[in-house]
């Protein structure tokens, strides 16, 4: 725990990335295998099931410092973390004692979660004892989740690559496996994570898919698209699909369904899994789930696919109604061999006569658009927002299936449509937590609703919306909003109408749901409007044009 | 009656007509230390500790200003006026002020931890105590002075050992010099930005005792890299930072207590060190003047007040435009 705790410092400590990774490796050639097991099962976001409930640790907290509870929670919406918190307002001292990393977790840590309340308070605290204010937190962040120390999943993975010699892409598939929450870490599983040899992890989990490879959004400016086929001409286009982006793996005749957050949805499309038995084992396709009537030229809206997913019991009516189809757009395990390595041509070949030799009305392929230079990408991705998709994708011919939003393996751009805009009130605020603890940063936008010729106008929230600013005007806005506060309810302060702000967003539904009626699809902030005056903001009928 | 109001120009005190720290320009001002956000130029008349003439007159030049030392009691219009040691930089002062055996202390910014460059906090007895609560919240307990004045040391020395330059953003008046008092210079050579010399000279006119520093066009490139360079985190972006190459960056502030403010900042390191009284100390220091009445300015205000309430003391809050720099 005590060398867990320093490499947590160590990370804590550095912005570099080379750094950090020079770090992990140094703890790895030195860790015992299951102490190692956990350290990065939890520095790659891996997650237990909830140890304690909140409200546990909250009161423990305040029994422990003495404070009433409105103190602790002006101290918690300051710091912006629950286990930080904790851990500031305990008593401090200094750490005195060393306990292995796997035996202070599973012996100490795990049974927390089958103890009464009684047992509880006194594990805890002698989880707590004897160490500083910096390891503990380190203990609390276990507990409440979410350890993330400024290490992504893919420094992990680099550093595992490093220390086991392997490639970048091949450590990544493991740790899919690895981080899994149905199996804890262990001795035996680490030693299987840095095995020099592949089998041992697909023996344990046959159904892993491949981590997902992303597009690097395409920049705004004028130039960039135009720069793309001046660099190059060997670009393959596709349209953006607005769907659910999935992995099928087909292997040892059995069919995994997998979202790209890495959860399994075989369950949710059915139609698709009885689809992919078709296809020869060894196979791993990645593309994009959509719901599309047959007799349709476009696919049917993402709120379609929404129900769909929402949906725990399928019934053939709800199916029918709305049916979905797998646009498949790359190979990525042929013949039971890993392709990621080859290029996008060759995969895309192999991908097409994949198709063709088994055909079946839900799995589709992808169509290359013919586009041959920038004006071209231009007149087709104004066509998008009609034929339902989000834009395009230019991928290199030549990229390789890399790791992540990464440009190692080669270039895949995404272009997406201008996103609809309004200008907005900013009409109530909220802290925001992390990197931008305590500054108000969580806005509710609004617009105005005319109620009729003789009552006066009203704002009415549409979208709540917290990225796009700069530091620097977040830092403003934040003083602004302090000094016009007209109540608090909580955490949330009501705040007089006076900013206006140029809200994005990528698409508008109907919803009973909200007292506007309509829901806005990824709202985000755009631009601070300062030469807007409140009155001028846009109204809740021109909002509803766009529907 | 009340000694000290709030009005549109700043905290005020009605019998005797002067203003102490105004925000906007008035005929007679007392002021509480040469922070930005509580000296301002463009009052008729200063009154002043004289510890803080030197740093005064290097921040603003030519004042209309009157000295007086830390005890020493004047009268005006019948309000006998004194100033008292806030511990907060050199020069920084309490003000007392008496009048028909009713005491008022407005406390200025103040911390009780040691700091080799100023006179330390002294408490003062009195009714009414107007305190600052910048850091008023639990969470902010500031570690020990000492040990954080070795990480710094221990840091920079890693740095040098490795060829990295060390950069320190601090506040330069104050903050700046609390750090050089305490820096080891047998580590390397300590460098300091431009806005920091003319204050490190006031200090040493006042007597201050502070390590050599050298400009950085003094300095070669393979001695920047075992040196420690000291900048205001304005400095942060500016072109003079190019100047150096591999660089560890760290902040010192009590903000640093919080790893959303580091991670905000960007920076490596987050030193906790304040100029300021942590939640601890401001309780004991209100304790200490046994006033039966408290009124918080800027920081954390409604915590404190909350806080002090329901602990069984009258406690309210005066709205002002200070806080508004680095702390």
């Amino acid at each position: 725990m005590k060398a867990f705790a320093a490499l947590y410092q160590a990370l804590d400590r550095t912005t570099s990335s080379r750094k950090k990774i020079a770090a992990i490796v140094a703890y790895l050639n030195t860790a015992a295998p299951e102490d190692a097991a956990w350290a990065v099962y939890f520095l790659a976001g891996g997650k237990i099931k909830r140890l304690l409930p909140t409200a546990f640790l909250r009161a423990y907290a305040l029994r422990q410092s003495g404070l009433p509870p409105w103190l602790f929670e002006e101290c918690y919406e300051t710091v912006g973390d629950l286990a930080e918190t904790i851990a500031l307002l305990l008593p401090n001292t200094e750490t005195v004692r060393d306990t292995p990393l796997n035996e202070w977790i599973t012996e100490g840590l795990l049974p927390l979660q089958s103890l009464g309340e009684e047992g509880r308070t006194h594990e805890l605290d002698r989880l707590l004892e004897g160490w500083d204010s910096d390891s503990r937190f380190i203990c609390l962040k276990f507990i409440t989740g979410g350890f993330r120390v400024g290490v992504s999943r893919l420094t992990v993975t680099r550093a595992l690559a490093e220390h086991t010699d392997l490639a970048v892409t091949q450590m990544a598939q493991r740790m899919v496996g690895y981080l899994n929450n149905r199996h804890h870490p262990s001795a035996t599983r680490y030693q299987a994570l840095v095995a020099d040899r592949d089998e041992d992890l697909k023996a344990i989990e046959p159904g892993q898919p491949y981590p997902f490879f992303l597009a690097q959004p395409l920049s705004q400016q004028a130039d960039a698209l135009a720069d793309l086929w001046v660099q190059s001409d060997q670009w393959q286009v596709e349209w953006k699909w607005d769907g659910i982006r999935a992995q099928i793996v087909c292997r040892h005749g059995q069919v995994w369904l997998w979202s790209r957050g890495e959860e399994l949805i075989s369950e949710q499309f059915p139609e698709l899994c009885e689809m992919a038995q078709g296809l020869p084992s060894g196979t791993v396709l990645d593309g994009e789930i959509l719901v599309w009537h047959s007799e349709q030229p476009i696919p049917a809206s993402f709120a379609s696919l929404q129900k769909r997913l929402g949906r725990k019991r399928l019934s053939e009516a709800f199916k029918r109604e709305y049916p979905a189809v797998f646009m498949a757009y790359d190979l990525l395990e042929h013949e039971g061999l890993d392709c990621r390595e080859q290029p996008l041509q060759l995969r895309r070949q192999r991908l097409v006569d994949v198709l063709v030799i088994h055909p079946d009305a839900r799995l589709k392929l992808s169509p290359v658009v013919e586009v041959t230079g920038a004006e071209q990408a231009r007149l087709q991705q104004a066509k998008a927002r009609q034929a339902r998709v989000e834009g395009l994708m230019i991928k290199a011919l030549s990229s390789r299936y890399g790791v992540g939003r990464t440009r190692q393996a080669g270039l895949w751009f995404k272009y997406k449509l201008e996103p609809l805009t309004i200008d907005a009130v900013l009409i109530y605020a909220q802290r925001g937590h992390g990197r931008r603890a305590s500054l108000y940063t969580d806005y509710t936008l609004a617009v105005w609703d005319d109620a009729g010729p003789d009552a006066p106008r009203t704002l009415v929230p549409v979208a709540k919306a917290y990225s796009g600013l700069t530091d620097k005007e977040i830092k403003q806005i934040d003083g602004i909003l302090r000094k016009s506060t007209i109540e608090s309810f909580g955490p949330v302060k009501r705040v007089e109408p006076t900013l206006v702000f140029e809200l994005g967003f990528e698409g508008i539904l109907p919803s009973p749901r909200h007292k506007s009626g309509v829901a806005l699809r990824f709202p985000r902030l755009l631009r601070w409007r300062i030469d807007k005056p409140v009155e001028e903001a846009d109204s809740l009928d021109t909002l509803k044009a766009l529907l | 009656m009340d000694l000290v109001t709030r009005r549109p120009e700043g905290l005020y005190c009605p019998p005797g007509d002067f203003y102490i720290d105004p925000w906007r320009a008035v005929s007679r001002a007392i002021i509480t230390h040469a922070h930005a956000d509580h000296a301002r130029a463009g009052h008729d008349h200063y009154l002043v500790s004289a510890a803080s003439e030197h740093v005064l007159r290097a921040r603003f030049g030519q004042l209309p200003m009157q000295t007086i030392e830390y005890g020493e009691s004047i009268n005006h219009h019948g309000v006998q006026v004194s100033l008292h040691p806030a511990g907060h930089v050199l020069g920084s002062a309490q003000v007392r002020l008496a009048y028909k055996g009713e005491v008022w202390v407005a406390s200025g910014d103040y911390k009780l931890a040691p700091d080799p460059t100023c006179t330390p906090f002294e408490p003062i007895t009195c009714d009414t105590f107007i305190t600052e609560s910048t850091f008023g919240l639990p969470v902010y307990r500031w570690p020990d002075e000492a040990t954080v004045m070795q990480s710094i040391n221990h840091w920079w020395a890693q740095n040098a050992s490795q060829g990295v330059s060390s950069l320190l953003y601090a506040y330069a008046f104050g903050k700046g010099q609390r750090l050089l008092a305490g820096l080891d210079p047998s580590i390397g050579p300590i460098i300091t930005h431009g806005s920091l010399d003319a204050l490190n000279l006031a200090y040493q006119a006042s007597g201050v005792a502070l390590p050599d520093t050298s400009r950085v066009t003094d300095i070669s490139d393979a001695d920047k890299k075992k040196a420690l360079i000291l900048a205001p985190p304005s400095a942060g972006s500016s072109p003079w930072m190019k100047r150096f190459g591999d660089t560890s960056h760290a902040m010192v502030s009590g903000w640093m207590q919080i790893r959303g403010a580091r991670r905000r900042r960007g920076v490596d390191r987050g030193f906790v060190l304040s100029d300021h009284a942590d939640w601890p100390a401001l309780l004991s220091a209100i304790d200490a003047t046994g006033a039966s009445r408290v009124i918080v300015t800027h920081g954390n205000a409604a915590s404190l007040i909350r806080w002090l309430n329901e602990s069984g003391r009258l406690a309210q809050a005066f709205e002002t435009e200070y806080g508004e720099i680095e702390s």
